[in-house]
């Protein structure tokens, strides 16, 4: 565990970039620090490799303080990835992420084959291995940036702003990959960021830095959703903070209802059956059972469903997989108020109304309100 | 033309290849005189150069140097030299390395400089020591810089290193010298054309100590 003390950043014109900062970073997980430029959010990751010196305060890294061991030692301990990847152009990038294996002694061949693993591990093609870093792509150099950092394999991951430079679809594909290798890895990750939904994504544990580097909230996101401590931190969220929460609960909590549903070779007496229930409308499938599109019981003709003149069923949810803000997404995008649920494989397990949903979620926030009221009773007591 | 008369008239004549005035030996002495000072004017310049640049301090001073050691005249310092020490190599070699340090030192400064900040950074977080930061990440990447300073530097002593014959010293200056003092414009011609195709020579031996020595991932563009 990396304990940082009431630590203080204090430069000498007198500017406090951190200002008595204590937070505990639980191991093996990911640890979002996040706040608007100017909050010391950079300094205090810095500080944890001593690329920053505190000016008071002190930070324990499984107990002990982290000054009492050779810088370098203690560096080479931690992965470190910066915002632009930061590679070294005149290596191949084989050669980039064997770095730290060879400053720690490996010989060459089995520096080698480990950041050849490695590659494969985060996602790159052993193709790219030969390559020099001006032959990738942004969000490649990132990939190897996060190789590199892994090489030696660190307990302690330090991230800083790593996805910042890639465009909105790359950062997702990152995020998404960073998360799968922490499941793999169990990492303990500190991951700075200004963007706060990045924040929410990724950490296990979200710490809000306010300008002038004072902690402002320390919780897990969905806490922070809930119950923001301030008006500082609610307006950091943004406006749609309520949405956003609906990620943390799954959308396994639906019941979903498999009776409006026909083949698109259904016969007159199936439709009509399945069209008595108490839904105004029909979902139409293919006969693997994938969804085609909505219809009114009345407008389908036996034999003669034509999927060309259905009515749109939105982006489907996968159930149990995806969230409830998933499936509420689902059941607005859709012009029936009705939800699609799939399973891995896209076939249709069942469909769900707006207004169930909005049943599930009125239960989850009331399941919410209680762990948060759970969590400061503990707190206060 | 005229000049290539002179030219062909130098190159064809037997006389000029043998003996201790012929080429082999006149240019034998220029390379190593030019040689000698770019190693000294480089063991000076280069060191300072990469510390201040790795450091990024001292620039303003640097570019003093600089400027001071531009405005020295080589010939005036030549003369100089020989009142203050006598005939020999020494008055011809301060003259050609206080011409060479300016170039390799200021170049070496700015090259690392522009070097990137993000690796360094990236480098000193997952340990690396000072100096392998500087000869491991910093250098590979101006390395194609740090050549074109030495580059300009050697062929400016070169050409300069013609003043030599001034003091009685060899070097391909003693055609030019040797010619105007005879009125033997042939041998004025021919002396300059060598150490016109010496410089062009030294031009080569640098764009190969680049090919060979800067990284493909660096060279790109460059």
């Amino acid at each position: 565990m990396i304990r940082i003390d009431s630590v203080t950043k204090r430069y000498p014109d007198g500017t406090v970039a951190v200002d008595r900062l204590s937070l505990e970073i639980p191991d093996r997980s990911i640890t979002v620090l996040v706040g608007p430029s100017g909050c010391g959010k950079t300094t205090t990751l810095r500080m944890i490799n001593r690329m920053v010196e505190p000016s008071e305060g002190r930070i324990l890294l499984d107990g002990a303080d982290i000054r009492e061991q050779p810088v370098n030692t203690l560096r080479r301990s931690m992965g470190y990835v910066i915002q632009n990847a930061g590679l070294f152009q005149h290596r191949t990038i084989l050669d980039n992420i064997a770095t730290v294996p060879r400053l720690l002694g490996w010989n060459r061949q089995r520096a080698r084959a480990r950041a050849a693993e490695l590659m494969e591990r985060v996602g790159l093609d052993s193709s790219l291995a030969k390559r020099y870093p001006y032959q990738l792509s942004g969000g490649q150099q990132q990939r190897v940036g996060v190789a590199r950092a892994l090489a030696a394999d660190p307990p302690v991951l330090l991230m800083d702003e790593p996805f910042s430079a890639v465009d909105p679809v790359v950062r997702k594909g990152l995020q998404e990959e960073l998360l799968r290798i922490q499941d793999e890895l169990g990492k303990t990750i500190v991951f700075v960021t200004h963007d706060i939904d990045e924040a929410i994504k990724l950490g296990t544990m979200v710490a809000v830095l306010r300008t002038g580097g004072r902690l402002a909230q320390y919780a897990p996101p969905a806490e922070l959703l809930t119950a923001p401590a301030d008006d500082f931190v609610e307006d950091f969220l943004g406006t749609d903070r309520g949405i956003r929460r609906l990620s943390f609960f799954a959308s396994s909590a639906l019941e979903l209802k498999t009776s409006p549903i026909v083949a698109v070779d259904s016969t007159a007496e199936q439709i009509a059956t399945r069209g008595a229930g108490d839904t105004p409308y029909l979902l139409v499938t293919d006969l693997d059972g994938r969804p085609l599109g909505w219809a009114e019981p009345g407008e389908l003709t036996a034999g003669e469903i034509d999927p060309g003149r259905l009515l749109p069923y939105g982006r489907p949810f996968e159930h149990g997989q995806e969230s409830l803000r998933a499936a509420l997404d689902g059941a607005v995008l859709s012009p029936t108020g009705w939800a699609v649920g799939v399973d891995g494989s896209g076939r249709v397990v069942g469909v769900v109304s707006q207004q169930t949903i909005g049943e599930a979620i009125r239960g989850a926030h009331a399941e919410g309100a209680a762990v948060a009221a759970g969590t400061e009773a503990e707190v206060s007591g | 033309m005229n000049v290539l008369n002179f030219v062909n008239a130098f190159f064809s004549d037997g006389a000029h290849w043998h003996g201790y005035d012929g080429i082999p030996t006149r240019l034998a002495e220029h390379v190593q005189y030019s040689l000698i000072a770019l190693a000294i004017a480089a063991a000076v310049a280069l060191p300072v150069g990469l510390v201040t640049g790795h450091y990024g301090r001292g620039g303003n001073a640097l570019a003093l140097i600089a400027t001071a050691g531009r405005a020295l005249p080589s010939f005036g310092l030549l003369v100089l030299m020989v009142i203050l020490v006598g005939f020999g190599m020494v008055p011809v070699m301060v003259p050609l390395v206080v011409l060479a340090v300016p170039p390799i030192l200021v170049t070496t400064y700015e090259a690392l400089r522009s070097v990137d900040p993000s690796p360094v950074d990236a480098a000193r977080g997952m340990g690396m020591h000072e100096s392998r930061i500087l000869f491991r990440v910093e250098v590979p990447v101006a390395l194609p810089l740090i050549l074109s300073g030495l580059r300009s530097a050697a062929i400016q002593i070169v050409s300069t290193a013609t003043i030599a014959a001034y003091i009685g010293v060899g070097g391909l200056g003693r055609y030019i010298i040797d010619g105007l003092y005879q009125r033997d414009y042939e041998k004025v011609v021919g002396g300059a054309t060598l150490v016109a195709v010496l410089a062009l020579a030294t031009l080569g031996v640098f764009w190969g100590a680049a090919r060979v020595a800067v990284s493909p991932g660096v060279r790109r563009g460059a």
